[in-house]
């Protein structure tokens, strides 16, 4: 158990051992059989019919009704980069909730809804989000969101339903190649190390892990990645940080403030009898 | 392979994993580019012509295996001095006939000896054979130091002499260095250490060359040594699941189960004449009366006996070519009244819809089975002809039934793979409201129709009311057992023990199977294909997972693994080898070969069947045990692959005046009018290649994935792909609409502007390509226009596939007429470009 598994700070007493994601995209072929898997088990709504000319992505971004996301960006890097010869490249990427060791939406939530699991996900309970819609701006990643014709919050559950029942979830299983990986967070962590390092062997060095780091903005994520370029080239934020964790120090600032203020008033009316 | 078969795809990728390195040669940058080490975009319909440069540039470095060459190919083999080439003829070879489009295959023929096709009729080599076949038959001669100028090996050389880098280039438009550099990876990668596979689907099939272009795959892997050898072959990519089986134990109208050929019409043979006929003296097939008598006797039981020749003559017989684009021009003609489609949507999924849906309209009756009330079952009420009003509903007298049917998930039975894997699937669910399982369907109709004919006194039905009909059925469907069938297929002996092995099979009606190759799936009474034994539980090979046909060997011709004298190429490569100790085969695989047969076995005089080939004849399906290089038989379009246009090109063939295959099938009529090619006037009016194809989220021609809302939503709308430099050359905007025209009609699509899709430079000239999902039609959720709908019907001369992956077209921004407007753009189109019943038909330029 890593010592900073969420589970023990909400209070668990001896959790499982924490699972997570890691995303593989050098070996997504971008199939998108982990966006059907994801809606069939956990029957999210189908989205529009809308061709979004976004090379083959028409799904457009994590959402309500969209739980795993698969973005697909073509690039023709230009010849004489490190890693670009002037050929095409389709860069095939499966997003999904990063369930962060340092969850804002949680901190956000009013009624409890939302809730870190004892396997260190964060999970929205349907049957009580009032739909206050708090834990949206609180995302870093823009990745909850409320439905439209619903408007209570709504994102992937890392399958908390086959997770107690020991089973991997329903993306994780469907992905013929193994890009999205399943597992206690700290092997998943360990695998990817090695693999960036294999791939940094074979030259690909513009190969780079993404939310795998407990120093990072949200305290590294439950679900990360490896990614093939810049994160802003798949649409993911480049250095995410946790709102809330700043609320402490804010408290603080407003609660020396209102000292002031006080104290500026008690000295004014101390002054004013004078 | 990633786009269309994805699940297949992550052993590629397990491949590359380990080191493989994946070069993926497709017009279009797919799922798969992305993935491969190496990307080569090419021009449609020129695959012989860069497979033809690969064998060329092995010959030119000497990188040929030249051991496993001599020994297990007919490279040695002496050719007729009749034989003419393509390259002595302009384009054609020996034995052309203009009158009939078509050749006689004499002077194609070894030296001294008749050799006969590893498939289908034979009738006509056991005829020309009877000369050599009374006067024993000797085998044809050899020259092993390969030099000999009339050997394979020599033709060989002389054939391809022409297909440079430089010339692939030109034809092709991949430029030299990217061929060159694909050339050394796979020469690296071949060879006593290593072996590299080949994996193809429509792309390679659905041309009017298409067979010679898997002809051409099999002669490098042969020149390479990547047959029979762990790591190497030819992987066929089906279209849909279990199309294997369904050539096995086949829906196809010339193939009775396990590839034994129909009956013809005309010919009035009892069993033995056909056998003689049919059959080969020498390799496997020399044991054809076997099969073909367990086959009537698992089809006619009791009634089959030695007095009535097993009730040979009950078999159905063919007339002439009845594939599917010959009786739709018989429903257009009136000749066919009748037509059952089950799991098909010819509406979309064929070429030229139009002459698909006028043909059913000309119907007595219609019967769909499929899992959605597809586009092929409502063209009469809202097609589109119905909308340019070349239909009207009130006039169209086809009685359409649609009978709902079960899918996979809600019925037992097997799939067939492309490596001949067979596996079982349990019922899931039961099928909703009426839908039942094709089972189900030909079953009942079968008892309902033996019934009606009970007590018939008249010869023609004897054959239906003398059947086995005896399945048992289970359930309140009355489902029948997918398992009795399969055990039917396995056969069994007299006393009704199941079958193990096809060399049980007898010719004297005392075994019944099925289908000789899958004898053994239902050994000792068990399932076999039901067996999921974990990899990790069990050898490399994993013989205990499902069940491959033949005898469950899972690599055919493993005999080629090991070298002439027993020994495996290498230790790296190992998978078969000769046991002097035990005097017999072993290895990881089931031997493909006779298991006691030693590597210096030598054939008596006058000895038939395998035991005719000799311990170093891997290929046990050809008479003489040969890889063929040259096919001196079995092919209606020459010995060796030769590059031609496609029916509609837009430049000339750099190779010969022959323009196109001189055999392919045409059919030139109102509605299936062709293009002018290269440089005939008129051509340019159809200035653009086009190509379809599938894309991963949708399902062939969109019956079970186009009702889908989480499939639709993915591809939400028919596109059609164009390179930015087309869109720049045409005015397209990304995401506006655009149509495409061809002289069958004209379709529109949205625009999506992608550098994936290529523009070439071929021939000194640039070449841009439309790209065409074909999955859409009018039903669904997700709706649009038929890409199939501008194809032609042009036919490969062998199996009659359609050209499907390359024709040319014209695109303009703008989405397409309406009503009558849409059939008068299409006759401006022709007239501009002077399209007449005779354009294209011909086989030279123009």
């Amino acid at each position: 158990m890593s010592a900073a598994d969420p589970a023990l700070g909400a209070g668990y007493e001896d959790p499982p051992t924490r699972v997570g994601f890691f995303t593989d995209t050098s070996v997504c072929i971008g199939c998108k059989a982990c966006e059907v898997a994801c809606k069939e088990w956990n029957g999210v709504p189908a989205g529009d019919l809308d061709l979004l000319g976004t090379s083959y992505d028409n799904t457009g971004g994590l959402g309500a009704d969209t739980w795993r996301h698969v973005a697909f960006i073509e690039q023709r890097r230009p010849p004489g980069t490190e890693a670009g010869s002037g050929e095409l490249r389709w860069l095939m990427s499966s997003d999904v909730c990063k369930h962060c060791t340092r969850a804002a939406c949680l901190d956000v939530c009013p009624t409890g809804a939302l809730f870190r699991t004892e396997f260190g996900t964060v999970v929205v309970q349907e049957d009580v989000c009032n739909g206050c819609g708090y834990c949206i701006p609180a995302c870093p990643y823009g990745v909850i969101d409320q439905r439209r014709d619903d408007g209570r919050a709504w994102k992937c559950t890392l399958c908390y339903d086959r997770l107690r029942d020991h089973t991997e979830p329903a993306c994780a299983m469907a992905c013929p190649t193994d890009s999205i990986q399943f597992g206690p967070l700290d092997e998943l962590r360990q695998r990817a190390g090695r693999r960036l390092e294999h791939l940094h062997d074979l030259g690909v060095e513009d190969a780079r892990l993404y939310g795998h780091d407990e120093a990072d903005g949200v305290g590294g994520a439950g679900a990360f990645f490896l990614l093939l370029d810049r994160p802003e080239v798949y649409g993911l934020p480049p250095d995410p940080v946790v709102g809330t964790g700043e609320l402490p120090r804010m408290w603080a600032a407003a609660g020396a403030a209102a000292l002031t203020l006080v104290a500026s008033a008690v000295a004014a009316f101390a002054g004013g009898r004078r | 392979m990633a786009e269309c078969h994805p699940v297949g795809f992550q052993w590629v990728m397990e491949a590359k994993a380990r080191g493989a390195t994946v070069v993926h040669v497709d017009p279009r940058y797919t799922r798969t580019s992305a993935l491969a080490d190496v990307y080569v975009p090419l021009r449609p319909g020129t695959d012989i012509a860069f497979l033809g440069g690969l064998i060329n540039h092995v010959l030119n470095e000497g990188k040929e295996f030249r051991e496993y060459v001599v020994a297990y190919t007919n490279a040695a083999t002496i050719v007729a001095d009749d034989f003419r080439d393509t390259e002595d003829l302009d384009g054609i070879f020996s034995g052309f006939d203009p009158e009939r489009r078509s050749y006689d295959p004499s002077s194609w023929q070894y030296e001294g000896t008749v050799a006969m096709p590893a498939a289908g009729h034979r009738e006509w080599w056991n005829g020309a054979g009877s000369e050599t076949a009374s006067s024993g038959r000797r085998p044809p001669a050899r020259d092993e130091t390969l030099t000999h100028p009339r050997c394979v090996f020599q033709l060989l050389r002389r054939h391809y002499s022409r297909y440079t880098p430089e010339l692939v280039e030109r034809i092709c438009g991949v430029p030299r260095q990217q061929f060159l550099q694909v050339a050394q990876l796979l020469i690296d990668n071949s060879g006593p250490e290593r072996t590299s596979a080949f994996a193809y689907a429509m792309g390679w099939t659905q041309h009017t060359v298409g067979v010679q272009s898997i002809r051409a795959a099999s002669v490098l892997q042969l020149l390479l040594g990547n047959v029979g050898r762990p790591g190497g072959g030819i992987l066929a990519l089906r279209g849909h699941a279990s199309i294997q089986g369904s050539t096995d134990i086949p829906t196809l109208y010339d193939l009775l189960p396990g590839y034994l050929p129909m009956r013809r019409a005309h010919d009035h043979q009892g069993l033995d004449d056909f056998v003689a006929g049919a059959s080969s003296r020498t390799g496997q097939w020399g044991h054809m009366r076997a099969y073909l008598v367990s086959l009537l006797k698992a089809w006619w039981g009791e009634s089959a006996t030695p007095e009535n020749e097993f009730c040979f003559d009950y078999l159905p017989r063919v007339t002439g070519d009845h594939g599917t684009y010959q009786t739709v021009q018989g429903q257009l003609d009136g000749s066919v009244k009748g037509y059952f489609l089950a799991g098909e949507n010819p509406a979309v999924g064929s070429a030229n819809g139009k002459m698909q849906r006028l043909g059913m309209s000309n119907l007595d009756w219609l019967v769909v089975r499929d899992l959605a009330m597809i586009e092929s079952a409502t063209w009469w009420l809202d097609g589109p002809e119905i909308e340019t009003g070349e239909l009207r509903t009130e006039d169209i007298g086809t009685e359409v039934f649609f009978l709902p049917a079960a899918a996979h998930t809600e019925k037992d039975g097997s799939f067939t793979n492309t490596q001949r894997l067979l596996q079982w699937h349990h019922q899931a669910v039961d099928p909703p409201d009426d839908a039942r399982s094709d089972l189900w369907f030909y079953y009942h109709l079968g008892r309902i129709i033996r019934e009606k004919l009970a007590g018939s006194d008249d010869e023609v039905d004897r054959p239906v009311l003398d059947l086995v009909w005896d399945y048992p059925t289970v359930g309140d469907l009355d489902e029948p057992s997918a398992e009795a069938v399969l055990s039917e297929i396995n056969g069994w002996d007299a006393s009704g023990r199941p079958l193990s092995s096809f060399t049980q099979l007898a010719d004297d009606g005392s075994t019944a199977c099925g289908c000789w190759i899958y004898c053994g799936c239902y050994a000792d009474g068990v399932n076999q294909t039901a067996r999921r034994k974990p990899g990790a539980e069990q050898s490399w090979v994993a013989p205990e997972w499902g069940w491959a046909w033949p005898a469950n060997r899972r690599l055919l011709y493993n005999r080629a693994s090991a070298d002439p004298a027993g020994r495996p190429w290498s230790q790296r490569k190992a998978y078969l080898w000769w046991d002097e100790d035990r005097r017999a085969w072993t290895g990881h695989d089931v031997p493909d070969c006779t298991t006691t047969k030693p590597p210096g076995y030598q054939p008596t005089e006058g000895a038939s069947g395998v035991d005719a080939l000799s311990g170093t004849d891997p290929f046990i399906m050809q008479a003489d045990g040969k890889g063929w290089l040259f096919a001196p038989a079995g092919l209606t379009d020459g010995p060796f692959p030769t590059h031609y246009e496609p029916q509609e090109s837009p430049v000339d063939n750099l190779l010969h005046t022959q323009q196109r295959n001189p055999v392919r099938r045409v059919f030139s009529r109102r509605h299936n009018r062709y293009h002018p090619s290269g440089g005939a006037s008129g051509a340019e009016v159809f200035p653009y290649v086009v190509s379809t194809y599938r894309l991963t989220e949708h399902h062939t021609a969109g019956g079970m994935s186009r009702g889908l809302p989480y499939l639709s939503e993915l591809q939400p709308e028919m596109f059609c792909e164009v390179s930015p430099e087309l869109a720049a050359e045409r005015g397209l905007e990304h995401l506006g609409w655009a149509t495409i025209i061809s002289a069958r009609t004209a379709i529109e699509a949205r625009v999506v502007v992608t550098s994936r899709m290529a523009s070439l430079d071929v021939a000194g000239r640039r070449l841009h390509q439309v790209g065409l999902p074909y999955h859409w039609g009018h039903n669904g959720l997700t709706t649009g226009d038929s890409a199939n709908d501008i194809l032609s019907f042009v036919l490969d001369p062998n199996i009659l596939i359609q050209e499907s992956k390359v024709a040319t077209c014209d695109i303009r921004p703008g989405r397409r007429p309406r009503g009558a407007a849409l059939v008068e753009l299409v006759e401006s189109y022709q007239r501009r470009a002077g399209i007449g019943p005779e354009t294209g038909v011909s086989n030279e330029r123009g």
